[in-house]
Parts: structure tokens; sequence; C-alpha cells
């Protein structure tokens, strides 16, 4: 095709470069939105340096820290994990926050009710309520856009809305612990959940439970779902392009439906693990859905990019996007800073990873389309290997 | 009991829907506004939640709630343009972009609050202003044409968004290149200045829903719209792009609302049924979702960024 004929190396020479770029954006991302932090913290008073070693400290610098940074960073890689799946078989989730309180409600709902149910089995059959709520929350838009044509954006953020109000219903009147009521103070709060279903923590007496391990195994198990197993294969390939994946046999509406299922099952997992893992035992309203899930069902969509759409690397992106929550706090103490500054700067790089997303997209096709004139051009006897294998070195 | 059926109490009730209903309407009057052009922009709820905090603050600070307005106004403006380059020129993934907005905004607002106010103190609001003989006709009047001015000029919005898209070379511009943005172009328009512009307008629009939100309650706090501005864009579809059916979604919330809130306060069904009430609208809004994706189309080449040649 092409007239002239790059050597092999200068192809893995420009792949490499493309790679190094790639990877890069979310980097410039998170750098432009520090450069942005430091002008605000300087503008509210605070010297920047000191205001950032403050959070780094508070976010990594202790085994009390790490584990604060843990605990925050569970619900992100969750959420994050669920938002990739969906965006791999292009679809958009927003509905992260709705399928957490789903998931939490299911949990709770559940784990009310297992008060003669045997500690071995009460625990999975709480984590696994959550998982089949926000499974349900996220099926709905699922099942909405497949064979209604509704769009998934609007349907999730709508169900967002729904959420919140039936959480606060329920544990306004429902599920309300019947102390509140005695006593008139009425707090929308369950009761203490049975402690058969507490999440078990490492140390006794400390704070960290098993939720950022069943996270991590969570990521684990999504990367072979996507990459190791036909459904995942699917799932990816209806994202890369539904009309070759019907061509090919697929229904292209399954996989939307399954897409959005698993992802708002991650995200109903991250709710039951909020509130098993809670320090209280109990589900908490405060009328808003950020009362609830401090905004992770959101904030799962910066872990997410940052992590370039990847289950694994989502797994240090939501440590350093959990350090940035737990940070923010001891930035409040040493320069009062609003922790609020974080929600912000999570904005910023939400903006400037999509912003830059043309770019990287652009070289990745340019590089692309390099490789498969020289692939035409070196192997013209040869059988052409094009068949999807094993690497996951794709990010888009 | 039986006064929740007086006339007085069915009138209040109404009325204070109507006011309710307005940070909707111009919210999602604007969305339609860039959803026409062909974006969508899901940064709503974070640009009312800034210009609600901007408009606040200056409230609080010149007791002019007129002056207030007009920064909402301004702080729209900026968001607005944001959005724009973001979406139109840098060509972003719109499903995404505007939460990156929405975040910020959340964020950005609470935090000026916190190190600005601190503690939630009142300001003034907009006086209300009987329209003379209209407000003194029965019922009517007072359901009508006895609100606070700005309330007159969202619903007078409405009429003027229909002539502006329907009937002027603007309106026609900003459906053209929603619809078919290469004919467009082919045609010598602008699609990159058209959508600025219906961006921008959405922007304003948000900012405005977002001042008029909090110096009609007189307060801020975190969070204040509590996702209004993305109902606001579930709205739009629900209306069908048209302002006058986003007028009438923006209505049917704005009347749950207080009929809600009624039913809490006078304490006449259980507080578990009101807040199951309240769970209404946004019930058939997902359910309009699915009525309007069978029988109305969505401006073609909305969400899809524009490239010359591409």
């Amino acid at each position: 095709m092409s007239s002239r004929e790059p050597s092999e190396a200068a192809v893995r020479r420009s792949r490499l470069g493309t790679n190094l770029l790639s990877y890069s954006v979310p980097v410039l991302a998170v750098l432009g939105a520090f450069a942005i932090g430091a002008i605000m913290l300087a503008a509210l008073g605070a010297n920047p340096f000191t205001g950032f070693w403050a959070m780094a400290k508070g976010a990594f610098g202790s085994s009390g820290a790490l584990v604060e940074t843990a605990l925050k960073s569970t619900p992100l890689l969750l959420v994050g994990v669920g938002i990739t799946i969906a965006f791999r078989a292009n679809v958009i989730n927003i509905g992260g926050e709705g399928q957490m309180v789903a998931g939490a409600l299911a949990s709770t709902i559940t784990a009310l009710g297992m008060t003669d149910v045997p500690a071995w089995a009460a625990l999975p059959l709480a984590l696994a309520a959550g998982v089949a709520g926000g499974a349900v929350w996220g099926a709905i838009p699922g099942a909405l856009k497949a064979y209604f044509g509704v769009n998934e954006i609007l349907s999730t953020i709508m169900l967002n809305v729904v959420a919140v109000q039936a959480m606060n219903w329920l544990l306004r009147d429902p599920l309300i612990d019947p102390m509140e009521i005695e006593r008139g103070t009425r707090i929308p709060q369950t009761a203490r959940l049975p402690e058969s279903t507490d999440l078990p923590l490492f140390v006794e007496g400390g704070r960290l439970h098993i939720g950022p391990v069943i996270a991590v195994a969570a990521a684990v198990l999504v990367y072979l779902l996507l990459w190791r197993t036909t459904s995942g294969y699917r799932l990816r390939a209806v994202g890369l392009s539904a009309d070759a994946a019907r061509y090919a046999g697929m229904s292209v509406e399954r996989n939307v439906v399954w897409a959005l299922t698993l992802s708002g099952a991650m995200s109903g997992l991250a709710g039951a693990i909020l509130v098993l893992g809670s320090e209280g035992h109990r589900m908490v309203t405060d009328g808003s859905t950020i009362g609830f899930t401090g905004s992770a069902g959101f904030n799962g969509i910066v872990t997410a990019l940052f992590g370039g759409l990847h289950p694994l690397w989502t797994i240090p992106s939501s440590f350093l996007f959990g350090g940035l929550l737990v940070g923010a706090i001891a930035l409040q103490r040493a320069a009062q800073v609003p922790t609020a500054l974080v929600l912000a700067l999570n904005g910023l790089v939400v903006l400037f990873v999509v912003s830059l997303d043309r770019y990287r997209r652009q070289l990745k096709e340019r590089e692309e389309q390099s490789v498969s004139s020289i692939a035409t051009a070196v192997s013209e006897g040869d059988e052409s290997d094009s068949s999807p294998s094993g690497e996951d070195d794709d990010h888009g | 009991m039986a006064d929740i059926f007086s006339a007085t109490v069915i009138v209040a009730t109404l009325s204070s829907g109507i006011r309710l209903a307005v940070p909707l309407l111009l919210a999602s009057l604007g969305e339609a506004f860039g959803q026409r052009s062909g974006v969508l922009n899901l940064g709503v709820d974070g640009i009312m939640l800034l210009g609600a905090f901007g408009g606040y603050f200056t409230t609080l600070k010149t007791q002019s709630p007129w002056l207030g307005l007009a920064v909402g106004l301004g702080i729209g403006l900026v968001l607005g343009l944001l959005s724009s380059v973001i979406s139109v020129s840098l060509l972003a993934e719109q499903g995404i972009s505007g939460i990156g907005v929405y975040l910020f905004g959340l964020g950005m607002s609470d935090l000026l609050f916190q190190k600005l106010v601190g503690t939630p103190l009142p300001a003034a609001s907009f006086q209300k202003a009987p329209i003379p003989l209209l407000s003194e006709i029965p019922v009517v009047g007072d359901l009508f044409f006895n609100h606070s001015i700005p309330i007159y000029l969202a619903f007078l919005a409405i009429p003027v968004s229909t002539v502006i898209i329907n009937r002027t070379r603007f309106g026609m511009n900003i459906r053209a290149v929603g619809e078919n943005p290469e004919a467009a172009d082919s045609q010598g328009i602008s699609v990159t200045r058209v959508r600025y512009a219906a961006v921008t307008i959405g922007g304003v629009l948000a900012g405005a829903a977002g001042a008029v939100l909090a110096i009609g309650l007189g307060i801020f706090q975190q969070n204040l719209t509590n996702a209004q501005g993305f109902i606001a864009i579930a709205l739009v579809y629900f209306g069908a792009w048209r302002p006058l059916g986003v007028m009438a979604g923006s209505l049917v919330y704005g009347m749950v609302s207080a009929v809600v809130l009624l039913l809490k306060t006078r304490g006449i069904i259980p507080l578990g049924a009101s807040d199951l009430a309240a769970m209404i609208p946004a019930v058939i809004t997902v359910l309009a979702l699915v009525v309007a994706a069978r029988r109305f189309r969505a401006p073609t080449a909305l969400t899809k960024p524009f490239i010359r040649g591409g």
C-alpha cells in the first residue's frame, strides 16, 4: 500500500513512542490538575508545597494513614472497575451512585433478616445481595438501552435520583431503627446489623477490614473476565465496533445489558462494603446520595480514566485517589483548606483526561495505520495474524 | 384535615409548585439549546452549584439579589464557554466531560462556601412583584401574577426560546448543526461558532437557574441543587427538545414537590408515604424516557463532535 516501507525497528520505536505518550496522558492530566490546585492553595493563603506535603503524609505517611487510604480506595476501585467494564463495551455508566445505593440497600435488608443465619453464610449472603442489588440497578438501564433505545446516560442519571429517594423512604420508614422511633429522634438509620455480617477485621480493634482485599480480588477477576474469556472478548468486541460484532454473529443487545449489569454489580458490591464495613455497622442517610457514597460513584469514573480503563491499573489509580481524599483531611488540619478541594481537583482531572483523549486516540490510530501497512507489506505471502490475542496493551 | 382542600391552601401549593419549577425550567431550557445544536452538556449541575454560590454570596455581601443574579449569569457564561471549549474545540467525549464540570462545581462551590461564609447565613431574596390588576383576579391572580420578577422572566423565556429556535436564522443554524453538521458546514455555517453560542446560552441559563434557586431560598449549602441539574438534562428528553415540553416537565416536578412538601408539613399522610410520593416524578421521567425514545428523535448529531472532513 504505502510507497515506502519503514523497517521493523522503526515500527517498534514508533509504537514505544505512542505507548509512552498514551500512558502519559492520565499523568499529565493529574499534573495539570495539581498545578491548578497549587494556584488555588496559594489563592486561599496556604503554601502549596507544605499543603501537598501535608496531604502526602496524611495519606501515605504512616500505617494508620495507609489503612485509611486503603479503606477510602475500596469503593473507588470497585466503581472504577465497573465503569471500566461499561466503557469497554462502549456504554456510558453515570449511575455508579445509584447502583451503590441499590447494592447497599439490598445488602442492608438481607443482613437485617439474618439474625439466625450462621456467621459463615451470613456475610457472603449479605455481600451477594449487594452485588445483586447493584446488578439489577445496572441491568435496568442496560435493558432500556438495548431493547427500547433509551440513552443510558439519561436513564442511569434518573435511576440515581430514584435510588436516593428509595433510600430516604426506606431508612425513614420501613427500615428505621425502632429505637429511633421510641426515642423520638427519628434519625434516618437502620438498627445495628447482626454481628455475623460485620466485615472481619485484620487486627482486633483496628479499622482495616477485608473490604480492600475483596475489591482487589474483584478487579483481578474482572481483568480475567475481560481478557481471558470469550464472554469478555465479546463485550470488548461490541465496544470496539457494534456493527462488526453483530456481523460476527454476536448479540449486541445482550452484551450491552450484560456490561451494565456487571458494571452495576461492582458498584453494588462497593455499596455493600460501605455498609457492612462502616463503623456503626448500619446504613445511615443524610438525604443525599453524596452523604452515603461520598461521591464515590462519580469519583470512580476518575479512577477508571486514570487507570486507562484497565482493571489492574485501576488498583493503583484508586489507591492514589483514595489517598487524595484521606490526605485532604490532613490538608484541612494543616492549612484550613476544606476537603472539597479534592473533589474540585478530581473534576479537573476528568476534564484534562477527556480533553487530551482525542489526541491520544489520534496518535494510536496513526500508529495502527503505519503498523498495518507494514504488516501487509512484510507478510505479503504469510497468513496475517491479527486475531485478538490475550495482550492487554490496548487502551482505547 | 378538610382545610387542605380550601382554596387558599390549594392556591398556595400550586403557586409554590410554580416557584419550585423555575430553576429546573431555566436549566433544562438552556440544556435544550445545547442539545439542539448537537452537544450534550452533562455539567449543568456543576454550573448551577457555582451559579448558586455566586448568586448567594453576592446577595449576602451587597444585599442586592439582582446583583447576585447577574453574578450567577456571569459564572454561567464563563463555565458555558469552558464547556464549549472542551466539547466543541477539544472534541471530548460528552458523556464524561460534563462529569468533570459537575465534580469541579460540586467541590469548588463547597470549598468557596466554607472558606468565605462558613456558617449558613440567610441572604436577601427577591421581592414579590404582583402585576397590577391581573394579580387581583381571584385565585388566578394569586397563582400566576403574584411572584417575583425572575419567575415571570423565566416563563417569558419559554415563548421567546420557541421563537428563537423555530423562527430565527440563529435557531435554524442551531437545528442545522444539530441534525447535519456536514451539510450545515457546506452551506457556510460555522458549526463551531453556532455550537459555542448554544452551549454558552445553556451555561448562562444554568448559572441563572442556580442563582434563582439559592437567592429564592436565601441560603446556600453543600450540594444545594441535589441533582436538579441532572434532572434538568433528563427533562430535555422528557420535553422532546421543545421549550414548551421542557416547561411541562419542570412544572410536573415543581407541582409534585410542592404537594409532597404540603403533605409532609401538615402531617396528613405518614412521613414515609410522602417520601415514597417524592419518587413519583423521577419514575415518571424514566418512563417518559422510554416513550420519548420511541416517539421522538433526538437531534441526529447529538454527542457527536464535528470534525471537518472527518
